[in-house]
Formats: C-alpha cells, sequence, structure tokens
C-alpha cells in the first residue's frame, strides 16, 4: 500500500504546485500595489497612494466608464444571442445550414483576435465608405465583444440545457401550455443560473479584450485595457498594479456573493423538491 | 412570400435566425473581405476596388502579388514557422502540467472537487491582462520567481539550452514567452480534461486490474485512451489562439522571438499596408484551418454525444 500513499501525496503535490503557478501572478500584483516606491520590484515600505492617485487619473478613469458601458452592453447582448443560438443548437437537431452554425459559433472560442478584428475592422470600414454608417467608437467595439462573448455565453448555457429533464418540458405542453409559455414559464427559470454566468463571464472578457478593442476603437474612445496595455508595455507601472488589485477585490466579492446565493437557492430549491415528494 | 414571413416571425424561425445572421454578417463575411483586400492593389493612400466600373466595363483586377512576396520573403516565413513553434512548444507543456493536475483533480474527494474547479475557474474572472503583466514582474530583476530560479542556477542551464539570451536575463526571451502563453492558456487544457476524465466508469480500471494490469499500465491502456477527446479539445483550444497571440508576445517576448500576431498589427498600425495585413492574416488562417475543423469537429462530436 505505500504505492497507493505516495500517488496521493504526489496528487497532492502535483495540485499545489499548479495552483501556486495559477495564483502567485495574482498574489504579486496585489502584493506590490501597497509598495511605497517607485520601482515596483523593490520593497520599500506600505503605502495607499497609489490607490489615492487613481481618482485623478483622468485617462484610467475615463477608460474604466467606457468599458463598463461597453462591458454591460456586450453582456446582455451576448446572452440574448447565446442562448437563441444554445437553444437553436440543442431543440432543434434539423436545420438548413446546421454545420456552419455550430462551426461559426464555435469558431471564435480559438480564431485569434488578431485576425477576427482585423476583418471585422475591414468590413465595417467597407460598411462605412457605402453606408457613411457605422463611425468606430463604442458601437463596432460592442460589435467585436459581442462576437466573442456571443460564443462563451452560447457554450455555458448550451451545456446547461443539454442537461435538462425534457419530460418537464413535456408534462408542461400536455397540460396545454403553448411553446412560448413553455419556454418562458419553464425552460427559462430553470436554465437562469446558467445566463447569469454567462453574463458575468462575457461582462469579465468584454472588460479585458485588448486586441479587439485595438482595432474597432476609434479617435477618443480608449477602453481601460488600452490604457493599462500602453504603460505595460513601457515598463511596470504602480497605477497598474493598484487597478488590478482593485478588480481583485471586485471579482472575489462578486465571485463569493454569487456562490453563496446559487447555493442558497439551490438548498431551497431542493427543500421544495423534498417537501412535494412528502406530499 | 407569406409563408415564409410567417415562419420568419415565428419563434423558431427567429431563434435560429437571428443568430445566424449576426455570424454571417460580423463573422464570415469578413473573412471574405479580407480576402477580397488582400488581393486587391494598394493605391496611394487606400486600396483600390477588385471590382472597377471603367468607361461601362466592368473590370476585376486581382493582384497575388502580396502572396508571392510572402513565399519570397525569409522573414515571413521565419515568423510562421517561429509561431507555430511557440504555439506548439505551449500546448506540449500545457498538456504536460495540465493532464496530471486534471486527473488529480477527477480523482479527489468528490466533496473537495466543486472547489478544485472553482479555483481553476477563478483566474478567468481576473483580468488576463493583468495577469500576464505580472509576469513581467515576477521575471524582471528582483522578481519572485528570477530570484527563486537564479538561487537554484536554473538560469545558467537555460541560457545554455539557448531559451533566454544570458544567466539572469529571463525576461524577453523565449523562455518568458512560452512561460506567459503555458500560464495563460492552462485553464483552457484543464477544463476540457477534467470534464473528460471526471465522468469516466472507474470500473473499467478494476476490470483491467482483475485481467492482470498494474495501475502504470491501465493508466496507459485504458484512462489516456479514453481521454482523448478531451486531449484533443484541450490542445486546440491551447494551440489555435497561441498561433496568432499578440498581447504575450507584447509584454513578455523579445526581438528574437517575433511572432505572426504582431506582424499583422504592424502591417495595419505602422505600414497602414491594408492589403498586405490581410495577405498576412488569409495565410495565417491557412495554416490553422485543419486544428480548427478538428477542433469543430471534436465539439459537435461532444456535445452531440451528451444526450
Amino acid at each position: 500500500m505505500r504505492g497507493a500513499r505516495f500517488n496521493a501525496w504526489f496528487g497532492r503535490g502535483w495540485l499545489s504546485a499548479g495552483y501556486l503557478f495559477l495564483y502567485l501572478p495574482i498574489v504579486a500584483l496585489v502584493v506590490y500595489s501597497f509598495n511605497d516606491s517607485p520601482i515596483p520590484n523593490v520593497w520599500r515600505g506600505f503605502t495607499l497612494k497609489w490607490f489615492a492617485r487613481l481618482p485623478a487619473d483622468t485617462e484610467m478613469v475615463n477608460g474604466l466608464w467606457l468599458s463598463l458601458k461597453i462591458a454591460f452592453l456586450t453582456a446582455c447582448g451576448a446572452v440574448v444571442l447565446g442562448t437563441m443560438a444554445a437553444f437553436a443548437l440543442v431543440k432543434y437537431r434539423r436545420f438548413r445550414g446546421r454545420t456552419l452554425f455550430s462551426g461559426m459559433v464555435n469558431a471564435p472560442l480559438v480564431m485569434p483576435e488578431v485576425v477576427v478584428g482585423l476583418s471585422l475592422l475591414l468590413m465595417l470600414v467597407q460598411m462605412q465608405r457605402a453606408l457613411g454608417y457605422p463611425e468606430r467608437g463604442l458601437f463596432t467595439i460592442w460589435l467585436g465583444h459581442l462576437l466573442l462573448g456571443m460564443a462563451y455565453a452560447t457554450v455555458v448555457i448550451q451545456s446547461r440545457l443539454q442537461d435538462l429533464n425534457p419530460q418537464l418540458e413535456e408534462a408542461a405542453m400536455d397540460l396545454g401550455a403553448r411553446p412560448s409559455q413553455v419556454f418562458w414559464l419553464v425552460t427559462l427559470p430553470m436554465i437562469a443560473q446558467s445566463m447569469v454566468s454567462a453574463w458575468l463571464l462575457t461582462f469579465t472578457i468584454s472588460l479585458d479584450d485588448v486586441v479587439l478593442s485595438a482595432f474597432l476603437s476609434g479617435p477618443g474612445a480608449t477602453t481601460m485595457p488600452l490604457v493599462i496595455f500602453s504603460r505595460a508595455r513601457l515598463g511596470l507601472n504602480p497605477s497598474v498594479n493598484a487597478v488590478a488589485t482593485i478588480t481583485v477585490a471586485l471579482v472575489s466579492v462578486g465571485v463569493i456573493a454569487t456562490s453563496y446565493l446559487i447555493a442558497r437557492a439551490e438548498r431551497r430549491r431542493a427543500q421544495e423538491a423534498a417537501a412535494a415528494a412528502r406530499a | 412570400m407569406t409563408k415564409a414571413l410567417r415562419r420568419l416571425f415565428s419563434g423558431r424561425g427567429a431563434v435560429v435566425g437571428l443568430p445566424y445572421a449576426f455570424l454571417l454578417l460580423f463573422f464570415l463575411l469578413p473573412f471574405f473581405i479580407v480576402f477580397k483586400i488582400s488581393v486587391s492593389e494598394m493605391e496611394a493612400v487606400t486600396f483600390k476596388d477588385v471590382l472597377t466600373l471603367k468607361e461601362g466595363v466592368l473590370q476585376l483586377t486581382v493582384k497575388f502579388g502580396n502572396y508571392v512576396f510572402i513565399t519570397q520573403d525569409a522573414l515571413y516565413f521565419k515568423t510562421y514557422l517561429a509561431s507555430l513553434k511557440y504555439a506548439a512548444a505551449t500546448t506540449l507543456l500545457c498538456l504536460a502540467i495540465g493532464y496530471p493536475f486534471a486527473y488529480f483533480m477527477a480523482r479527489a474527494r468528490a466533496t473537495v472537487q466543486p472547489a478544485l474547479l472553482m479555483l481553476v475557474m477563478l483566474p478567468f474572472w481576473t483580468s488576463f491582462l493583468l495577469r500576464v503583466y505580472a509576469w513581467r514582474g515576477l521575471l524582471a530583476e528582483d522578481g519572485w520567481v528570477a530570484e527563486a530560479l537564479i538561487a537554484i542556477g536554473a538560469d545558467q542551464a537555460m541560457a545554455a539550452l539557448g531559451l533566454i539570451a544570458a544567466p539572469g536575463k529571463l525576461l524577453h526571451s523565449p523562455f518568458s514567452l512560452v512561460l506567459g502563453m503555458t500560464y495563460t492558456y492552462l485553464p483552457f487544457m484543464v477544463l476540457p480534461l477534467y470534464g473528460n476524465l471526471a465522468k469516466m466508469d472507474l470500473r473499467l480500471l478494476e476490470a483491467a486490474a482483475d485481467l492482470g494490469a498494474t495501475p502504470w499500465v491501465a493508466f496507459w491502456k485504458v484512462t489516456v485512451p479514453l481521454s482523448k477527446a478531451g486531449i484533443i479539445a484541450g490542445s486546440m483550444l491551447v494551440f489555435i489562439p497561441c498561433v496568432g497571440e499578440f498581447v504575450i508576445p507584447e509584454l513578455l517576448g523579445g526581438p528574437e522571438t517575433l511572432m505572426i500576431g504582431r506582424v499583422i498589427w504592424d502591417e495595419f498600425f505602422s505600414n497602414n499596408d491594408w492589403p498586405m495585413a490581410s495577405t498576412v492574416a488569409v495565410v495565417m488562417i491557412l495554416l490553422i484551418i485543419v486544428p480548427l475543423a478538428v477542433f469543430n469537429k471534436y465539439q459537435a462530436e461532444a456535445q452531440e454525444a451528451r444526450r
């Protein structure tokens, strides 16, 4: 049994090393955001001055506002389109061009963003020449992010839709519900949780994107990642660390709160099911 | 006509039609336009249309000069090769780290598995750009990782292998580039592998043991072949985007790690040569089209199999 013991320890060691690898950069970012030294790698005592300076950093603040607006619009649009696409792929087994459709839904997940950004921009420029619309800016960045976000939203919602018990929808139809009623009253509440996850995921993807935004942005439309990227390119910058710490704090709070709410909802549903089974 | 209209406004027509139209217009059509521009001639400030009306006659001007130029210029060839090389190295590293990782996750106690999974997904939610930037700090002079690697003498070995330019200079090298890409894409390898390994029927391993296989043999002959779909899905999720990666080479790469994403970027933003940028992009699409088809096939199969 020495082999099994060794395996258990080896497994634990491998997992710990892996998580250390994943989290070390995040820890380093946070630690050095409190560093009282203009050279971020040399520790010289604790300070909050980098945070205090952020509100006056108009470039960063304006970028943040634009990014939040785009991320909000992207997440909403991506969840609507993603739900439709997931529904089409799961519920409608056969329609013309289904293979092309599923290919186009999945491709943006892996397609290098440089190619997606360049091609979308070149098309929009042609469109602008022909129709005088759209100007490069918030709208064009949103289109690019929507494309990427829709792919992620579809994958998330699709996997939930596939796990649903079709008998529930059939039962609703047997009881006389119209297809739209089945969708709004039965299917939607059951996939709502995955739609929330998809919304949050696409929101963060949009908030983080550099390449698509760089291609699709116009004059005056500089998103926060573009500001961060241009500073990071030049070298280490304490303002970037401060932004990172705020992001990490917000994400941690958000994720903990969401998982708590989801766990509570699950528990309540389990209790209701148990009560219904007893009755 | 009315029938078609009614179908369009019925639930089903709209559910399929709206996302379909969106993807055709904003994903597929742009690729045709990129191809069209790649064969257009460059004029003073802008490119010429492929189809022009001259004295009432429609003229088609197609120029394959850019493609000829790419095949003849050694720089482009070297850059494409380097992109494929770094993407392949990253994929292999992700597999070497990620497979055992996903395996031990899937064999951990059922009660801790959701937490382990959550911990792999969490970095997704914090900015990827900021995490790549963090490696600049960790690998720079006096950085934590740099100090540790120098303390154990790993930098000497890497310099001898040509992974870094000189001992102590870890940043802006093939080493830091591949490390950054491996770091960023590791979750994309772990997640499909975990999904695959977690639902494996463990009785198969018992059967193998009953038939006299050692755990090691059972692992290679049962577990690994059964996780083939996960290996392929994970590898494609890492390899394809890495070929065209731009941000990581820009922040962690160096002068000798020029990748093709940067070339497209420079042709477009610095040289303003849209036809050339398009040509480079078209050739890149051709390079990744086979992996892309493999990925789509396995993705579709996995989705069908779940029913």
